[in-house]
């Protein structure tokens, strides 16, 4: 349903994604990590048409959407989530999820449908609090939540789970797990979500890609990334071993060249 | 009652009266800014523009009053679009000193085009209201009626902010731009029905003042500052704000003036808002964030 290739973004002398391809199957959960800076969020940025690719396509539901504008994305069925929350805080909850459900479906469905599905995918998130009352009483776990919720009342074809916030306990961090598996499982959404660690996220994803200073490094199933020696060099290597590798590695030699 | 007190409870109901229709100046202004974070400094023109409207349909045109209300109603509701998409846009990104100074331009180029196209001479719709009697106090049916639509106008407002899709993603574009689009909101289009509504929230106010006051090409200058007096001292974009305000100001203005001249009633109001900012800058309803 998604296939990205060769996508490459600049920011001048900066290449933060360096021609990545991958490709997504329907209802498929495919896990994107890497440390810090490595260029997953410029990834979800470049899908949700936030910002326009140096070079390379997006290709989704068979349409290029590379360099297309986020509201047209969002019309076509790509929702996603912030590392950070950003609701509006002025609104009520149900409020905060009706606009996202109105709008991203381009107001193209009932006003009365459009509440049904924002109260729809806040009972699939589980929100405990009063739908009516304001934002501003939620805390960190509900916030999220919220996130996730108004992702997902544009009634996306693709999430876009931005989950690298390192607030999250291990408890937390398993329900979000499995609230990711639940929202595949019911609604055959196909995920990328985003991580800085490999942890819950290997049990719960189909496939896991691996960046690292804007390069794929890695990809296929966990247990195989897991034992990938570059993989634990990123997450467990020093700074100079991955310097050493890289005047080793011709491929590795890219990203490193261009930020300096 | 002594004829003082008669006198004194007069110009209070008359203040309130007021306060209504700067309620009304004060709402366009404030919903453009807490939108849009722009300053339109040339407000009170396009409510002066409104005014000549209604006054060429009425008066020189003899359409019938209401169809000429409508009609500058949604001629300055267009003129507010049109100042977006021509001069607010384009600079929606400089600096705001930068988007103030564009407006105030607009300012004194809607003046000047105004002694151009329609002359310097004060015009009158020549409809004469009647003044209503009360218990022996007098109001004028025109500052009852400004009163009355008014609050009507705020009221239908709210409605549609709070009771509507649309008027729900203007409350949230107020609050964030940026992720608008991830929810499939275009801000522009937002932007200019916002525009739109704060034109012609102008041209309802220029309805109710030109049953009222003679217009002229330099009208907006004896309400465009108290009305922007009145969103500061509310707090700028703080509607609520800015209608507790126009009561406190009108109230300066009609009660200052029953105790001193009318002229006085101005200066103490000036005076006390320049009071109010050293005490509660932020306005006297401090805007949460």
């Amino acid at each position: 349903m998604l296939s990205v290739t060769n996508l490459t973004k600049r920011f001048g002398g900066f290449t933060a994604v360096d021609r990545i391809s991958f490709a997504l199957e329907q209802g498929e959960i495919l896990g994107l990590i890497g440390p810090n800076g490595s260029g997953k969020s410029t990834t979800f940025n470049l899908i949700a048409g936030t910002l326009a690719p140096s070079e390379g396509s997006i290709s989704f539901l068979g349409q290029d959407i590379g360099g297309r504008p986020p509201m047209a994305a969002c019309h076509l069925g790509i929702g996603r989530t912030f590392q950070i929350p950003r609701p509006f805080k002025r609104l009520s909850i149900l409020e905060n999820i009706a606009v996202a459900a109105y709008y991203g479906q381009n107001g193209q469905i009932s006003r009365t449908r459009a509440w049904e599905q924002a109260e729809e995918a806040l009972n699939l998130v589980n929100l405990p609090s009063d739908p009516k009352s304001p934002v501003d009483g939620l805390g960190a776990a509900g916030l999220k939540k919220l996130e996730l919720a108004r992702a997902l009342a544009t009634q996306p074809k693709l999430l876009l789970a931005d989950e690298s916030l390192g607030g999250l306990d291990e408890h937390e961090m398993e329900q979000a797990a499995d609230m990711l598996s639940l929202i595949r499982r019911e609604k055959n959404i196909t995920i990328i979500w985003v991580e800085h660690i490999m942890g819950v996220l290997m049990r719960v994803v189909d496939r896991v890609m691996v960046l690292d200073h804007g390069e794929k490094i890695a990809e296929g199933l966990p247990r195989e990334v897991a034992r990938d020696p570059r993989v634990i060099e990123v997450y467990l290597g020093s700074e100079e071993i991955k310097i050493a590798d890289a005047q080793g590695d011709a491929g590795g030699d890219a990203g490193g060249d261009a930020r300096a | 009652m002594e004829i003082f007190d008669i006198f004194l409870l007069e110009a209070i109901l008359n203040g309130i009266l007021l306060g209504g229709v700067l309620a009304l100046l004060a709402l366009g202004l404030n919903l453009v800014f807490g939108v849009i974070d722009v300053v339109w400094i040339c407000y009170a023109e396009l409510v002066m523009l409104g005014m000549y409207t209604v006054y060429w349909l009425f008066a020189q045109y003899g359409v019938p009053l209401i169809p000429a209300f409508l009609l500058g109603i949604l001629a300055v509701a267009a003129l507010g679009a049109l100042l977006h998409y021509l001069v607010i846009q384009p600079v929606l990104s400089s600096a705001p000193i930068n988007q103030l100074l564009v407006t105030g331009g607009v300012l004194f180029f809607l003046q000047a085009l105004a002694t151009l196209v329609f002359g310097v001479e004060f015009r009158n719709i020549g409809l004469r209201l009647p003044v209503l009697e009360f218990n022996e106090m007098y109001f004028s049916f025109a500052r009852v009626l400004a009163f009355v639509a008014a609050l009507a106008g705020m009221v239908a407002l709210y409605l549609f902010l709070t009771r509507t899709y649309l008027g729900t993603a203007i409350r949230a574009i107020s609050q964030d731009r940026a992720i608008m689009p991830l929810m499939g909101v275009n801000p522009k289009k937002i932007y200019l029905i916002t525009s739109a509504i704060g034109g012609g929230l102008a041209g309802l106010a220029a309805c109710l003042l030109v049953l009222q006051y003679d217009v002229h090409p330099a009208i907006g200058l004896s309400f465009g500052p108290i009305t922007f007096m009145i969103c500061v001292m509310g707090g700028l974009g703080n509607m609520v704000g800015g209608f507790v305000a126009a009561f406190i100001f009108s109230q300066f203005i009609s009660v200052g003036g029953f105790f001193f001249a009318i002229e006085w009633g101005y200066v103490v109001a000036f005076a006390f808002f320049i009071l109010m900012m050293f005490v509660k800058p932020q306005g006297i309803l401090s805007r949460r964030r």
